[in-house]
Formats: structure tokens, C-alpha cells, sequence
């Protein structure tokens, strides 16, 4: 009870704080998730015919995600150097796996009856890609989206160890002091505010899934 | 109906990569403005093929297609395909869309306005019967098959094409709603008189639907193009006989009408006449019955020489009761049904007011099925003679 009660004092007396690296952690997950999803996408609607090229994209990416986030981040930092641009980029491998499986799945499972009749009809491939498939595939697309910015969220607090902020900075300020005042109600605060941010991202992109899909492919 | 070539394929070729045996092989063929022409064969035989040779969903390998006149073998086959309707089984309707957007598809592209593709959109759901106020604003997934092949066909029809291509359009909806659609589409393409050509494998179907009948073979090879009343009263070989069954001469009955009979005059008597005019008129015919009829001539009992011998008196309770009964513009094929419901073998013909107008016997019947046999015949000896 305690605890609880310092935490809620520790959040009001820190509130300016909490609430700017909730914003910079928000940003950084949306900055990577808009990337990542029009990347994914692209690439997935280019591999999706080709079984062997789709073999591969899917099989990197899943590679992508088996890789040590620790050494992941680390690795970019020669390239680009510290703070928000290698946690970027490695959030952004890591987003990749859900949206283009999703996409791919997604243009498969479009009926071949539908895109028969739309080429049928005179639609050229660029009309039945942005008109019929894309449309048909989207639902399962942002199901993918939403995935990666829940594992993205909870990813992104190690973005503080390569000099990037969000949350993770109150995580790390806790555990480098662990022992003094106030240090586990830092990690307690990084923690739920990860969960909390992850939660309400959730529901604002299943919004936007609901505002963007046809009602014609609502069950 | 002109006789003029909307569509003619000259020695269409398909070889598919990777074989040696082309799915069609060097097809040559004319579809006549305004015609339903019906490709039908056994499965695998290239039907398909070669209905999507025609719209290019399939590029040939060789020969060429002509569309109107014009040789579209080589145009772009996007804008080919829009001035061609394409109805297929499975309809393919896209989901995220409603009926009126799909249907206005095909105009959408051609860059129609606004108010004109509205307008069209809801002259096309009157047409398929749909109320456009109930059902413009739907999704497919609201629709019953019928509906949705309702809506496909309404889809096709979009920009007025001159020509439709229907692959197994009804193959995938049961068989009585089946029954009502083709129906439908028969009486709308009485009005709009399109160029269609239909893919089926299913023989019935295509006497039903067809001006005329491709039956084709192996690599699309027609076996026998023509009317159906003449595939049935003459298949070419046994390939085409054994495709269209048995009881293909009693299908051929379905396209022959009582009307082009000559009637044969039978014994009657009237209600109130001495029965001995009936039995002079039994002996001068040598028939075994005589009909009797009502004061306003129309049939009411078969009599037996047994019932006029009687004697006078009331004769509407002697002989057989009048089972089969046609008007003039019954098939010969219901005209069939009817008389083997009738103990006397004889079917009673009456006009439309239920007046006597002669009997039809079923010698009769196998007189009609030896002359259509004999003038198939004898137009294809004809053929032969001049090739």
C-alpha cells in the first residue's frame, strides 16, 4: 500500500517529466510503425506472387526478430551514431515480420473469383492492386500493424541505451540507482506507462482499422 | 436476326508453356451479331480456354481475333475488356463495395459523369429485377446467390457492351432458382439482342440457352456447330451423339409446336346428334373412337363404337373422360406428356377459347422426328456437296 502510494506521489511530483518521454516513447513507436507498415506493405505486395522471393523476405524478417535487441541497437550505432536514429532503425526491423506476413496473407486470401472479375472488366493491375486487392487485404494488414506497435512499445524502451528517450529512460534511471530513494518507483513508472502507451495505442490504431475497412468486410 | 460476324476467330492457337499439345488448337469461328452461341463439351476440352482467348484473359499463341471488324489481337487488352461484358461462376462481386459501386464499375473507368453512371446504375438493377432504392446501397455479402448473379450479370451489362462472355454463369446456383434465372436472362436478352457467347458443360443448358451450339472436342475442336434443333435431330458423329445423350429426340420435341402440324380430321359428333352420324363417321375414318363435342364445339368425351350403339340419349355420361388437351402453341414435348396420360393415345388440340381444332396422334409425332432428321440430313449433305 506503501508502495502504491509513493509511486502516485512519485508520478504527481515528476508529472512534466513522465508526461514528455510518454510523448517522445509515443512518437518514436509511430515514427517506425508509419515506416515500417508502408515498407512492409510494398514489399509484400511485390513478393507475394513470387513463392520463392516471398520465402525469403519472410524468412529475413524473421531473422530480424530473432536477433538480441541489446546487440540489435548497438549495431547501428557506428553507421548513424547515438540517440533516437539507431533505436529507430532497429525498431523498424523489428516491425517489419507482422505486417508483411499479414500482407501477404492478406492478398491471399483475396478471392482469385474477384481479381478474375476485375481484370475481366478492364481493370489494369495498378487499379486491381489499389482497388480491389489492397482494399480486400487491408483488415488483415492493420491486425498486423497492431501487433508490431504492441511488440514495438514494449521494444522501445531499450532505445535509451544507445542514447535514445521514452520511457526506458525512468527504467534505466531506476536501475543504475536501484537502492535509493524513489529508484523502484522509476522502473514502476517506465513500466506501466510502457503498458499504459501500448494499450492506448492499441485502441487508437484498432479506431483507425475500424474507420478504414470497408463496412461490406465488417462480420 | 443479320447475319453479320460480331466476333470471328481466325485459327486461334493456345499452347500453354511447358506443353506440346496446344489447348486449342487452330480454332476458326464466327458468333453472329445478336446470338447466343453456347460452347459446350465434356470437361477439360478447352471450352474455357477459349472463351477467355476471346477477351484476352488468355493471350493465344497464335491466330487472330476480330472484334467487329477490327483485329484485336494485339490492342491493349484492359481497354478491350471494357467494351466486353464477362460474367463467370463464382461472380467474383467485390465485397468492400456496394452493388451500385460495382455496378458501376466499368463506367466509372470509361470516365462516365456522375449522374449518368447513377442513372445507369439504376436502370440496370430495374432491369434484373432488383428495386434499386432496396438494393444500390447493399453489400454482396446481404445477397442470396441468385441476387448476387443477378447483380453480376447487371455489372457486366454496365457500359452497354455489345458483346458478353458468360462462363458457367448459373453452374454454381440451384436448380430451380437456376431454371429461373436462365429464363430471366433469356426474356432480357430478347430485348437487348447482345452478342453472347456462354460456356456450359451441361448439355441441357445449352439447348435452352443457345441460338446456336459449339460442341467441341479435344483442344476446343468443334465437333459440330448449328441450331439445336438440328444437333439433335442429326449429331454429326458419335462423339456429338454420345455428349448429347440419351433422349435427345425427345428434347428435339421441345422446339416443335402442335401449330406446325398438320391436323388430322377426326369423327365427331356433337351433343344432341343421332349417334349413328358418329358410327358412319368411325366407319368412313376406320378410327376406333369418335369425340364428342358441347353445342360451342368444344371436346368433351372420347366414345367407343360401343357407347354410340347404345342408342340415343345422354352420351356426356358414356365413354372416357378428356385427359390431354394442348393449345396450338404447346410444344410437341408437352403435346407428348399429355397423351401418355391419355388412355387413348390421342391428344385433343383447342384453341385458346377451348374449341375443337383436331387431334394429334403419335404418328403424327414420329412423322415430325423423320422430317427433321431427313432436313438435317439433307442440309448437311448440302454442306458436303458444296465443300
Amino acid at each position: 500500500m506503501d508502495g502504491l502510494l509513493s509511486w502516485f506521489d512519485y508520478v504527481a511530483s515528476n508529472l512534466d517529466d513522465v508526461w514528455e518521454a510518454t510523448v517522445q516513447h509515443a512518437s518514436l513507436v509511430l515514427v517506425v510503425i508509419l515506416a515500417a507498415t508502408l515498407f512492409s506493405v510494398a514489399l509484400g505486395v511485390v513478393v507475394q506472387r513470387h513463392s520463392s522471393a516471398r520465402q525469403v523476405a519472410l524468412s529475413i524478417a524473421g531473422i530480424f526478430l530473432t536477433i538480441p535487441s541489446l546487440a540489435l541497437f548497438a549495431l547501428f550505432i557506428p553507421l548513424v551514431g547515438i540517440g533516437n536514429p539507431p533505436a529507430i532503425m532497429a525498431l523498424f526491423l523489428y516491425a517489419l515480420l507482422p505486417i508483411l506476413r499479414n500482407t501477404v496473407t492478406g492478398l491471399d486470401e483475396v478471392s482469385p473469383a474477384v481479381v478474375e472479375s476485375a481484370r475481366g472488366m478492364g481493370m489494369s493491375s495498378r487499379q486491381q492492386l489499389l482497388k480491389v486487392r489492397l482494399p480486400l487485404a487491408w483488415p488483415v494488414i492493420m491486425a498486423g500493424v497492431r501487433v508490431s506497435s504492441l511488440l514495438v512499445v514494449g521494444i522501445a524502451a531499450i532505445a535509451v541505451l544507445v542514447g535514445g528517450d521514452g520511457l526506458g529512460t525512468f527504467i534505466q534511471g531506476g536501475l543504475t540507482r536501484l537502492g535509493l530513494p524513489g529508484s523502484v518507483e522509476s522502473v514502476w513508472v517506465g513500466t506501466v506507462f510502457t503498458v499504459l502507451l501500448g494499450l492506448t495505442l492499441d485502441l487508437g490504431f484498432a479506431a483507425v482499422q475500424r474507420l478504414t475497412t470497408s463496412q461490406g468486410l465488417r462480420i | 436476326m443479320p447475319d453479320r460476324s460480331m466476333i470471328h476467330l481466325d485459327r486461334v492457337t493456345k499452347v500453354y508453356p511447358g506443353t506440346v499439345d496446344p489447348a486449342v488448337e487452330e480454332l476458326t469461328m464466327d458468333i453472329q451479331e445478336g446470338e447466343i452461341l453456347v460452347l459446350v463439351g465434356p470437361s477439360g476440352c478447352g471450352k474455357s480456354t477459349t472463351l477467355r482467348l476471346i477477351n484476352r484473359m488468355i493471350e493465344p499463341s497464335g491466330g487472330h481475333i476480330f472484334f467487329d471488324g477490327e483485329d484485336v489481337t494485339d490492342v491493349d487488352p484492359d481497354k478491350l475488356r471494357r467494351r466486353i461484358g464477362y460474367v463467370i461462376q463464382q461472380i467474383g462481386l467485390f465485397p468492400h463495395q456496394t452493388i451500385g459501386q460495382n455496378i458501376a464499375t466499368v463506367p466509372k473507368m470509361l470516365g462516365w459523369d456522375k449522374k449518368r453512371t447513377a442513372e445507369r446504375v439504376e436502370e440496370l438493377l430495374d432491369t434484373v429485377g432488383l428495386p434499386a432504392a432496396e438494393f444500390r446501397d447493399r453489400y454482396p455479402k446481404e445477397l442470396s446467390g441468385g441476387q448476387a448473379q443477378r447483380v453480376g450479370v447487371a455489372r457486366a451489362l454496365g457500359a452497354d457492351p455489345a458483346v458478353m462472355l458468360m462462363d458457367e454463369p448459373f453452374g454454381a446456383i440451384d436448380p430451380i432458382t437456376r431454371d429461373r434465372l436462365q429464363n430471366e436472362f433469356l426474356r432480357l436478352q430478347s430485348e437487348l439482342k447482345k452478342t453472347i457467347v456462354f460456356v456450359t458443360h451441361d448439355i441441357d443448358e445449352a439447348i435452352k440457352m443457345g441460338d446456336r451450339i459449339a460442341i467441341l472436342g479435344e483442344r476446343s475442336v468443334i465437333r459440330q456447330i448449328d441450331t439445336p434443333e438440328r444437333i439433335l435431330a442429326y449429331p454429326v458423329d458419335d462423339f456429338v451423339d454420345d455428349f448429347i445423350g440419351s433422349g435427345s429426340t425427345l428434347k428435339g420435341l421441345n422446339f416443335e409446336r402442335v401449330s406446325g402440324l398438320a391436323l388430322s380430321s377426326y369423327p365427331t359428333i356433337k351433343v344432341g346428334e343421332a349417334p349413328e352420324k358418329g358410327l358412319r363417321a368411325m366407319d368412313e375414318a376406320n378410327r376406333e373412337w369418335t369425340l364428342l363435342l358441347d353445342r360451342e364445339h368444344k371436346p368433351l368425351r372420347w366414345l367407343r363404337r360401343t357407347d354410340l350403339q347404345r342408342g340415343a340419349g345422354d352420351m356426356t355420361k358414356r365413354g372416357q373422360h378428356i385427359r390431354a388437351e394442348v393449345e396450338p402453341n404447346a410444344t410437341l414435348h408437352d403435346t407428348l406428356e399429355e397423351m401418355l396420360n391419355e388412355s387413348t393415345g390421342m391428344c385433343c388440340v383447342v384453341d385458346n377459347r377451348g374449341r375443337y381444332q383436331g387431334v394429334v396422334e403419335i404418328s403424327d409425332l414420329t412423322e415430325v422426328i423423320r422430317r427433321l432428321r431427313t432436313e438435317a440430313k439433307e442440309h448437311y449433305d448440302a454442306l458436303e456437296t458444296v465443300s
